[in-house]
């Protein structure tokens, strides 16, 4: 079978297209690692987005509400675990680090289910309803935010063992960034995985294509619907708990800053696809670094000049999802 | 005569006539009702919002998108006139070039955008109206050579509607700009009410119930919906025309940032959609939510009116108005 | 005489503002193949998707092995033992033909001697076994489609259209798998346009004109009668081949 791999391309193309106006070496590397790292994380913020929008045509304007929680309960945990992020142990690190993650994820998905029951049930198939409630649920969020939290922002040191940089040579690269993408292609392999290879996934992904015939044969793809939402709250949970750590600061507008990123993503991807969202997030994060080196002031220009190529290029984005 | 202004378009209540006389006439005799700088800064900050919220109300209540960019619009003509006077000298005809340069540029951006995005769908053009916002907001901090940044600018008004200008006994300059700013807000409001009265007002509705049949029927529905985008452009860049004149300063946080647009969502929405008196009544609900409600209950009252504005569009699309009218 | 298995009593539907059906009435026995004939836009369409519950019937009873099943969820309908083959077939383009047959399988990897029976009648589904499905051809599209509602035993099989643009080879197999199921398991409904096929398959015959049923009866005094035919199918046998 033929797969389209133009799009796959773009992203060794464009780290080559750079290197020659980047001009240093070590300068390159260090780039392209804070591109992936960045085009990493916004691909586990905005993975699940894409799929609630390919099953069920829901697009959360609220999306962002999750990132932000996600990073604020990370915060707190680290925070109330500070010793432990502080020991020069890279096992008392870690004893911090996953306990707020996993926090992290598990009240971001928890918030999913809520904001699903009661913001987004009512409004199946009714999109100006769905843009609005979606964004007043955000509103909402934010204001809960600022008042568990305070309306200050929250500084957060990386754990011990995740500060500095490996230097091989006068190559630097920093830590942290090889955690974040490391995590983001550990996540971005177990949806693949989970899709490619298991029944659940199969189910989804035919319900991405046409949701009516996956009912008719029997499967209830409202239920389906919720899980996928709930795991892509979580995820959205995860990237931000990781968004914040790498920024060192969380404010309650995390979430309305990213989540520009991730819609341009998912538009660039194909809205649906997760094949196509990894795709675009990498070049949207290697993108970035690449012009906030070379240019800074045009840095998130670059990106709208981005989706605008590739949507003259491909209307539908790289990948569009094929629907009845 | 009445009718002719309002377009044919009467209140339709009572109650709704009263409040809307009430606020036309309290911000008629505003500086004489409600003396001080503070109130009668406030009293300008309604007038202009009820054009910015009107004119939303023309895509979200008439034709039935979403747009995350108007405030975009809003600080392109604030920030027109704002460059003008900064760069050419505090006087009427910097004032005429920076309007007119603000207008075209917002009225270029709205078409390009539309053409662009609007035959797709609602969700993709709210998407993509977030992110050139957002993109354009950026820009707008950086450029400070041209924009001040993040401080914005601070420019002096032309001589008539400055404080030192005292023409009668009791009445200067800012009064003068407070009814130069009145009087351009009811010449826009009725203006629009004349759209969305007017056969192509018909047309968008048309089109916000059934795209495809309108479609079928013959009318292009991505012209329609760009024109409108377009005016709705217009509109705003003029209300930020007027802000600028009116606040000698303009930034990005009272010109271009999210917190307005939510502000203008939540007025919109909950004035009721679709109304345009609901936009009146929202911005006035809002803005002395702002600068009043503030004090009392803190920034609470923000959370309050986020859960009004989701019940809204469950249960009240058509928002007050709706309410009013079923009385 | 025993109840039928599917019965509809009075259905109205309606999408958006038109009105679709109006009081659809039929029955289907239990076992062999009933016609659901008509012209374009008799409601042929419309009906089956009434059953499934994909469309709401606002009115009426549908009935399906004693139970009434209209105010149920098209997957409570599924569940009951009926499947159901769309006119566009609707297959999983994304999916290989083998992922899009275990997903039709709900109990459980796919029965083998089972798919091997399919494969007998349809060998290009074995071929590009792998394949996703979106790659096959049209006719392949439909054998898959018929395999996914088969590839189980279900009591009521609703099939629109299964010959639209096939080549005569497959409409021979089709027909051949059909008379097996018929004859064994399964009760199907057919809409069909081609008139020669539904002649050497149905056993009985619903002819729907303008969202309601009009005639019903044999296939047998149906064929027989050519001025009925004309009448409710408006086209003569000519045209029909």
């Amino acid at each position: 079978m033929k797969r389209d791999w133009i799009p796959l391309l773009l992203i060794p193309l464009l780290g080559v297209a750079a290197f020659p106006l980047v001009g240093s070496p070590a300068s390159w590397v260090t780039l392209t690692v804070a591109g992936l790292a960045m085009g990493l994380m916004i691909f586990v913020m905005a993975s699940g987005l894409t799929l609630t929008f390919g099953l069920m045509d829901v697009l959360n304007f609220g999306h962002g509400a999750f990132i932000a929680v996600g990073a604020f309960v990370a915060a707190t945990v680290m925070l109330a675990l500070g010793a432990w992020m502080q020991a020069d142990s890279i096992w008392l690190n870690l004893a911090a680090f996953l306990p707020a993650i996993l926090a992290a994820m598990v009240v971001s998905g928890a918030l999913g289910l809520v904001f699903e029951r009661v913001i987004v049930q009512p409004v199946y198939g009714q999109h100006l309803k769905q843009i609005l409630v979606t964004t007043g649920g955000l509103i909402v969020a934010e204001q809960l935010l600022k008042l568990v939290w305070g309306p200050d922002q929250i500084t957060l040191a990386r754990p011990t063992a995740l500060r500095g940089a490996f230097l091989i040579g006068d190559i630097a690269i920093e830590k942290y960034r090889l955690l974040a993408v490391v995590i983001g292609l550990l996540v971005f392999a177990a949806l693949a995985l989970t899709l490619s290879r298991t029944r659940i996934g199969l189910l989804i992904r035919a319900g991405v294509e046409n949701g009516e015939m996956v009912e008719a044969l029997g499967y209830r793809i409202r239920r389906l619907f919720v899980g996928v939402f709930v795991v892509g709250s979580a995820l959205a949970g995860l990237g931000g708990a990781m968004w914040g750590l790498y920024q060192e600061t969380v404010t309650a507008g995390i979430g309305a800053q990213v989540i520009v990123l991730v819609f341009i993503v998912i538009i660039i991807g194909g809205l649906g696809s997760v094949g196509g969202c990894f795709v675009g997030a990498l070049l949207v994060g290697l993108t970035a670094n690449y012009i906030g080196f070379l240019a800074p002031k045009v840095a998130l220009g670059s990106n709208i000049l981005l989706m605008a190529l590739i949507l003259l290029w491909r209307p539908q984005g790289l990948y569009p999802v094929a629907k009845r | 005569m009445l009718r002719a202004l309002l377009s044919d378009d009467l209140p339709r209540s009572r109650w709704l006539a009263i409040v809307l006389l009430v606020i036309l006439l309290g911000l008629a005799f505003a500086p004489f009702l409600f003396p001080g700088a503070k109130s009668l800064n406030v009293a300008a900050k309604i007038c202009v919002f009820i054009v910015l919220a009107a004119s939303f109300d023309l895509l979200l209540g008439y034709t039935g998108i979403v747009s995350f960019a108007h405030t975009m619009f809003f600080g392109i003509g604030a920030y027109g006139v704002a460059i003008a006077l900064t760069r050419l000298g505090a006087g009427w005809d910097s004032v005429a070039l920076g309007v007119a340069g603000g207008l075209a540029l917002a009225i270029v951006l709205a078409a390009l955008i539309g053409l662009f995005s609007l035959r797709v769908r609602t969700i993709f053009f709210a998407m993509i109206t977030l992110a050139v916002a957002s993109a354009f907001l950026i820009l707008a901090s950086q450029l400070s050579d041209l924009t001040g940044g993040e401080d914005g600018l601070n420019y002096r008004l032309p001589l008539a509607l400055r404080a030192s200008f005292r023409p009668f006994d009791g009445v200067n300059g800012r009064v003068l700009d407070y009814y130069l700013v009145y009087v351009v807000s009811l010449a826009l409001v009725l203006m629009l009410l004349r759209i969305v009265n007017s056969p192509f007002g018909s047309v968008l509705m048309a089109i916000r119930e059934n795209p495809f049949r309108a479609e079928a029927i013959g009318y292009r529905t991505v012209v329609y919906r760009t024109l409108a985008s377009c005016i709705a452009a217009a509109t705003a860049a003029l209300a930020g025309a007027l802000l600028a004149l009116w606040s000698s300063q303009t930034n990005p946080d009272t010109t271009l940032s999210f917190d307005i647009m939510v502000d203008i969502l939540l007025m919109v929405v909950i004035g009721g959609m679709g109304t345009m008196y609901g936009a009146a009544i929202g911005a006035v609900l809002l803005v002395l939510a702002q600068n009043y409600l503030q004090a009392l209950v803190g920034d609470r009252w923000l959370l309050w009116l986020g859960v009004a504005f989701i019940l809204c569009v469950y249960f009240f699309p058509t928002g007050i108005v709706g309410r009013l009218r079923r009385r | 005489m025993a109840e039928p298995l599917l019965s509809l009593r009075g259905v109205k539907t309606s999408i958006g503002r038109y009105h679709i059906l109006h009081g659809v009435e039929f029955d289907v026995a239990e076992g062999g193949l009933t016609m659901l004939l008509g012209r374009n836009g008799a409601g042929k369409t419309t009906t089956l998707r009434t059953i499934m519950g994909l469309w709401r019937a606002a009115e009426g009873e549908i009935r399906f092995a004693g139970r009434d099943i209209a105010k149920l969820s098209t997957p409570d309908i599924a569940r009951l033992g009926i499947a159901y083959v769309p006119e566009s077939m609707a297959i999983f383009a994304d999916l290989t033909v083998q992922e899009n047959l275990i997903l039709a399988a709900r109990a459980g990897p796919p029965d083998q001697k089972r798919l091997d029976w399919i494969f007998a009648r349809f060998e290009a589904l074995k071929r590009f076994w792998h394949l996703p499905a979106g790659h096959l051809s049209g006719g392949q599209k439909q054998m898959l489609a018929v395999a996914r509602a088969i590839v189980e035993p279900r009591r009521l099989l609703l099939i629109d259209e299964p010959t639209k643009g096939l080549a005569p080879a497959i409409i021979a197999n089709m027909i051949a798998a059909f008379r097996e199921l018929k004859d064994g398991e399964s009760t199907l409904l057919v809409v069909e346009q081609n008139f020669a096929f539904a002649r050497q398959l149905g056993d009985t015959v619903a002819v729907m004109d303008d969202g309601k049923v009009a005639h019903t009866g044999t296939m047998a005094a149906f064929g027989a009668d050519a001025g009925l035919q004309q009448h409710l199918l408006g086209l003569g046998m000519g045209e029909h081949q």
